[in-house]
This record gives C-alpha cells, structure tokens and sequence, in this order.
C-alpha cells in the first residue's frame, strides 16, 4: 500500500479529474461563525455572490430554531461547536487506517471489498486504481456534452449555470440543516444534461475519486435538460465510518420538459452520525423524477426526498428502504406537491427495525387546488424483528382537488415462527432465514439499484441479521 | 398396537412420542417405524395431532417433547435444528406453506438445493436441466420461477410447489402433510407419481398424512396408521384405508375401543 502522500500525488497528477493540488493543511478550529463562512468561501476562490449567499444562509442558520418535530431529544445532543466545518481534503486523507474500528474493518472483509478499496471507502486513503474507469466515463459524457464536476469545479467552469439554479429548489431560508449547507458545502456533484441527451449508464458518484473530505456538507445540483435523461447513484453499501457526527448534505435537482431523473442513493452510516439531508427536485411538464433512497444505520436519519411537480403531466416516485439496528433512528419518508394537473406519484416506503431500532415514515402529499386530475399512491410497510424495536408512521395527505385520485396502505408487520420455521425446513439457518425475509422484504427497492448495488445490499443484510437470533 | 417398532435398520423411528404445545398435551405415546423404501401414511380427523407430529419430526420450535424420541437412520434427531434435519434427508411438505414476499421461487429453490445437497448440484446447466424436468413433470409454467415464494399462490399452486422442492431436495424421508386436499385429481396422480418414483426401489421413504383414502390409491402404501386423539389407535395394510373410507372413524374409534376392552 502505498503511503499517502504516493496517494496524493496519483491523484493530484490526474488532470481531468478532481484534483487537489493544494497540500497546505487548513483546518479551522472547531465551531462556526461568519468570518469562518467567509474564510472558506474565500479560500476556494468564489464569486461574491457565493460568498454573500453563505452568508445570508450562515445567518438565517443561527437565527433558526431547531425543529420541533422527529427526534427532538436526538436533535438536541447535536453541538455545533464541536464540529470541523471546513477540511482541507489531505487532511482526511492523514487518518489511520487502524483508527478504523475493528468492527467496521470486519464488516469491509465479510463484504469482500478488497482491502486498498476498504481504505478509499472509509476515508483514509484515496482509491486511485479507479481513475482509469472513472476516466473512461467522463470522457463518454463529456462527447454528449454533459457536464459532471464536483460541485466546486461546477462553480468555477460554470459559473452562471450555477448561479441560476443554485439554491433554486431549495432555498436557502428552507430549514435550519440546508441552510447550514449553503453556508459551509463543500464538495458534492454538479451535472448539466443538454436537450435531448440519454445518458445511458449510471452515472456513479463513486467513480469521483478523490480524497476530499467525505461529504460531511456536500451540495449535489443537477439539471437535466428538455428531453434528456440520466440515472444518478451515489452511495456504497459498505459502512460509512467517519469521526465527523454530522452530515447534512443537499441535493437540488431539476428536469425541464419531458426529462427524467432518476437518483439512486445508498447509505450505510455509522451509528454516531447525524444524517440530516434535504433532498428536492422539481419536474417540469411531462418530466420525471424519481428517488431510489436507502438508508442504513446513522444514529439519527431525518431524509424526506421531496418531488415539486411544477408541471402539467409530470411524475414523481419516491422509493425508499430504512433499516435501523441497535441505537439508531430512521426518520425518513416522501414529500410529494402536485401543483399541476395530470401529474402523478408513487411513494413505497419499506422499513425494518431491529434491536430496538426505529423506524419512523413521515409523508406529506399535496395536491393544489388548481391541479386537477392528479393521482396518488402511497405505500408504507414497516417489518419489526423483536419487542424492543417500535416503527411509527405519519402520513399526511392534503387534498385541495375533488378530481384527485388517492391511494394508501399501510402495514406492520412482524417475522412469524411459521415463516422462519418453513425456510428453516429447507435447510437454511435462522439467521439465513431470516436475511431471507428481510432482502425479500426490501425486494422492491432492491430491484430499482443496479446490480452490484443490489448484491451488495443484500449481503450486507445477511451481515445484519447475524448475531441477531437470541 | 404399534407397526412393527424397533425393526432392525429403521429409516426412521418414532418411539413413544409424547409432544405438548402451551401446557395441553397433544401426542401421547406414538410409535412408528419406517423402513427404507416404505410408504406410510397417517389418517385421522382434524386435530387429531397429525400437523403436530409432522412439525415435531421436522423440528418445529413452538412444541416441547414431553418423551419418547425421533431418530433418523438410528440417531436421535431431537437436539437438532430444523435446517440440520433438513440436511440429514428430513423434509416436510406443509399443509400451509408459507408466504415470503420478494423472495424470487427460482433463487429460493438454487439456494435450498445448495444448503441440503451441496453448492455443485445448485449449479450450473445440470441444475437447470433438472429444475426443468420437475417443473414440467408437475406443469409448473417457468414464469413461476420469478414469483415470490407462496405469494398471491393458489391452494394448488402451493401444493405442486411443495412437491417441486421435495423432487429437487431428494430427501431421504418425505412428510407429506395432506399435500393432497386442494389438489384435483390430476394433482394428486403427479403427486403420488412423484412419491412413488422418489421413495419405491430406493433407501428412502415416505410418511403421508392425509384425510381422504384418494391419494392412497395411487400411492398404495405399505402401512396406514389412523391417528385419533393424539394416539395411534389402529394400523394395518391398504385395505385400512377401504374400511376407513366406508365405515368412518367411528368404526375404528370402536374398533379400537374393543381391542382395549
Ligand atoms: N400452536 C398451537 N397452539 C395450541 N394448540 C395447538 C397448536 N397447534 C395445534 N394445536 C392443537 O393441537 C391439536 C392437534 O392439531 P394438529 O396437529 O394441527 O391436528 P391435525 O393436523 O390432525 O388437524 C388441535 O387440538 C390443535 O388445536
Ligand atoms: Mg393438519
């Protein structure tokens, strides 16, 4: 394994990619205030508009109460203070790989995930072999002329393309998280997909290799253009170890006319973090949006991906997996606003706690007044494994049109004696049996991933079911 | 009067069995025997015990074995778990096969044929060619492999499907718990084919419980036990059957009621 300053300079000879040329080490004391906004925003270089932006969301952070709803006690331990807001990216790369919990490490090598990837993965080093892939699909993309940079890169290149739709889904006064994220981002994906481009693949977040800071505030913005589409997926089942307590991340995206977005995200935090991201898109006429969301672990997940249908015939989707284990809190949903008529939605939420985990679905359907013929359909099902775990669902559904069409289920249910007993019969463990049931219970969801995602998933569910059988 | 109990190389061996569930007693005292290549079946009413002593055999957790013993090929099978028997040749077609949405009929069936007989016969062109075979013998369309297990099946569905997984687990002792009823007679000939080619001029065997004589005709068992309160009150050949199915459990309940008189 080469040391890391081999893996900083692999990466920072890498010319079309992210780089990171710098190799001064700034971080910043602990704890947030405007000249510490400033500061970063000037140390990368930002058009003043960024800079007063930051500012205007650091202030309405501070004046901001923090909500009164979801896991308030949680919500509550969060200290502000004691957190790092800017990093430069060496910085992470400096961590020790024997700093990396034994048990996350274990985790990394039942999963199979060689060891130099295992390190890229949980941040303490950068995973270079990868560039030559990454490579070859920039280069593809850039040939459709669509443009996928860091956020950070984004702004530079294109600045006025950034200016008109940042902070345009989700504005900077929308909650107290995002505004902490438009004060401090950094890192995050930037893509721009001209008219009528199909991006055929995936388009990967893990292929953005680099060692920058592990997207504690990443700020993603896409925008697909009139009759394109492209298939996002950030994320990696393997767990996310990190020493920072806090993500709050942002993802705005926008499909113009007829075009289609479909972001897949998996997470697998740690049960010290704090996951508390905004995701919106809004969907244009004829124009389609879909949320593949999976959230694994995290000591407390409030994540609602939310579709703004702006425009006549547009559609949402919005499916999503949780999974909280011991300690964590999943609080995680779908918001969905029809504001046009003919739109559409679907929202299936899939939820499983275990050693007093909990799961809570929280769902918000509107439909305007104005928007007629709208069709809706929620579906939430929430699997407890034991006693000690609880599941809690509040949806809410405000319709203003008679012309709306309204569907809703929910279910709770447990894994039966029977059921475990009739796989048992067919030669397989319990806690075979029941990673069975659970992967067949996140089925739905899994089959939206691509497949390594999937296998993936499911493997790391057999991890997560071993140990469990009492 | 008990069927022939401790004969010299019993596939398997009931042994005084006494089996409770919450407190009630629901087997008391069965004995039975089976040899390699036989056929039995048990007969009886609704909750005579007959789903209970099949459960038992495959090591169901809720019921607790007050005495007596089950052994396999003469070792005890009672201190292992369920997938354990499974894997010694024990398999159990369930009278309520149960549903396990997202769990895909053709990834479930790969992976119980890897776990009891071994990942190389899971593989490959011959695992396929195999699958194949049992699914047209029993008129299983392939659509049926992408299906959930017992998800949204039919009563017969369910049945074939049970059938299916004992002709690619070739097990060496087959409970059949009334796989028959919600079968229509068509069912119940590849049923019964399946039994005969999987059990006669073989080691192995076959315990098939049901309540109607029907099945029995195509199977022709070598013993029929009738099973009335939790104890088995009468066994003799297939003409047992005949008798059951003309006079009623009544009859035997009388019969039996002299013989202890
Ligand atoms: N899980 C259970 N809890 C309580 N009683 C049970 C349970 N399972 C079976 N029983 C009782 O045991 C008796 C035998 O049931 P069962 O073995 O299912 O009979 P059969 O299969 O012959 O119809 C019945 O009286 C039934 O109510
Ligand atoms: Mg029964």
């Amino acid at each position: 394994m080469p040391d890391n300053q081999e893996a900083r300079e692999a990466v920072g000879d890498y010319k079309a990619g992210w780089k990171d040329t710098e190799n001064s080490t700034i971080r910043f004391d602990f704890g947030l205030s405007e000249e510490v906004v400033r500061e970063i925003s000037k140390l990368k270089e930002e058009p003043e508009w960024m800079t007063e932006l930051r500012v205007k969301a650091y202030n309405h952070f501070v004046n901001r109460p923090m909500p009164k709803w979801g896991n308030t006690s949680a919500l509550g331990e969060i200290d502000f203070d004691s957190i790092c807001y800017y990093l430069r990216s060496s910085e992470t790369t400096e961590k020790d790989w024997d700093d990396v919990p034994e048990e996350i490490r274990n985790t990394f090598d039942r999963l199979g995930i060689p060891e130099a990837e295992q390190k890229w993965l949980s941040g303490v080093t950068a995973q270079y072999e990868s560039e030559a892939v990454y490579h070859s699909i920039r280069e593809d993309l850039e040939k459709q002329g669509v443009i996928f940079l860091d956020m950070d890169s984004g702004l530079k290149e294109y600045p006025d393309l950034v200016k008109k739709w940042f902070c345009s889904v989700v504005p900077l006064t929308d909650n107290k998280f995002s505004a902490l994220n438009t004060a401090v981002w950094s890192g995050g994906s930037f893509i721009y997909v001209p008219k009528g481009v199909h991006v055929e693949m995936p388009v990967q977040a893990y292929f953005r290799i680099n060692a920058k800071n592990m997207g504690q505030f990443e700020r993603t913005l896409i925008i697909a253009d009139e009759g394109s589409s492209i298939h996002y997926v950030e994320g990696c089942t393997a767990p996310s170890y990190s020493t920072d307590s806090l993500h709050s991340a942002v993802v705005e995206l926008i499909a113009l006319p007829g075009a289609h977005i479909r972001y897949s995200t998996v997470q697998n935090w740690s049960s010290n973090v704090y996951n508390l991201v905004t995701k919106r898109g809004i969907a244009h006429e004829n124009a389609k949006i879909e949320w593949v969301d999976g959230n694994i672990g995290s000591k407390l997940t409030m994540k609602y991906p939310a579709v703004i249908l702006k425009g006549e015939g547009a559609h949402a989707e919005v499916i999503s997996v949780a999974y909280s284990g011991d300690g964590q809190h999943q609080d995680a949903g779908a918001k969905i606003h029809h504001l046009a008529s003919n739109t559409t939605s679907k929202i299936l939420s899939k939820s499983i706690s275990k050693n007093g985990g909990r799961g809570t679905y929280r769902g918000q359907v509107t439909v305007s007044p104005k928007a007629e013929n709208c069709k809706l359909n929620v579906v939430c099902d929430a699997l407890i494994l034991d006693e000690e775990s609880r599941s809690d669902t509040y949806p809410t559904m405000e319709v203003a049109n008679p012309t709306a069409r309204c569907e809703h289920e929910a279910s709770v249910s447990k894994v039966s004696d029977d059921q475990l007993f009739y796989l048992m019969s067919r030669g397989h463990s319990e806690e075979e049996a029941l990673a069975m049931i659970v992967n067949g219970f996140f089925e739905p969801f899994t089959r939206e991933l691509p497949m390594e995602y999937a296998v993936e998933l499911n493997q790391l569910m057999a991890l997560e079911m071993e140990g469990s059988i009492g | 009067m008990t069927a022939a109990s401790g004969r010299a190389g019993a596939l398997m061996e009931i042994v005084d069995l006494h089996v409770g569930i919450d407190g009630t007693s629901i087997l008391k005292g069965i004995d039975l025997t089976i040899l390699p290549g036989e056929v039995h079946a048990i007969m009886g009413r609704n909750g005579s015990g007959k789903t209970t002593a099949a459960n038992v055999i495959m090591g169901h957790p809720d019921y607790e074995v007050e005495k007596g013993d089950v052994l396999l090929n003469g070792d005890s099978l009672l201190d292992e778990d369920p997938w354990e028997r499974a894997r010694q040749g024990v398999f159990l077609s369930f009278q309520y096969p149960q549903a396990v949405p997202g769990l895909q009929v053709g990834n479930f069936l790969r992976k119980s044929v890897a776990s009891i007989r071994g990942e190389e016969a899971a593989k490959g062109a011959d695992f396929r060619k195999e699958l194949n075979e049992a699914m047209d013998q029993l008129k299983i369309p392939r659509s049926f492999l992408s299906r959930y297990v017992n998800d949204g099946f039919s009563g017969g569905e369910k049945k074939r499907f049970e059938i299916l997984q004992m002709m690619l687990l070739k097990p060496k002792l087959a409970i059949l718990d009334e796989t028959d009823s919600g079968l229509d007679i068509d069912g119940i000939k590849t049923v019964a084919s399946g039994v005969n080619a999987a059990v006669r001029g073989t080691d192995s065997g076959a315990l098939i419980i049901t309540h109607y004589s029907r099945i029995l005709e195509h199977v022709k068992p070598d013993f029929i036990h009738v099973l009335i309160g939790g104890k088995i009150v009468a066994s003799g050949g297939p003409e047992l059957a005949t008798q059951l199915e003309e006079n009623g459990y009544d009859w035997v309940e009388n019969v039996a009621a002299e013989e202890v008189a």
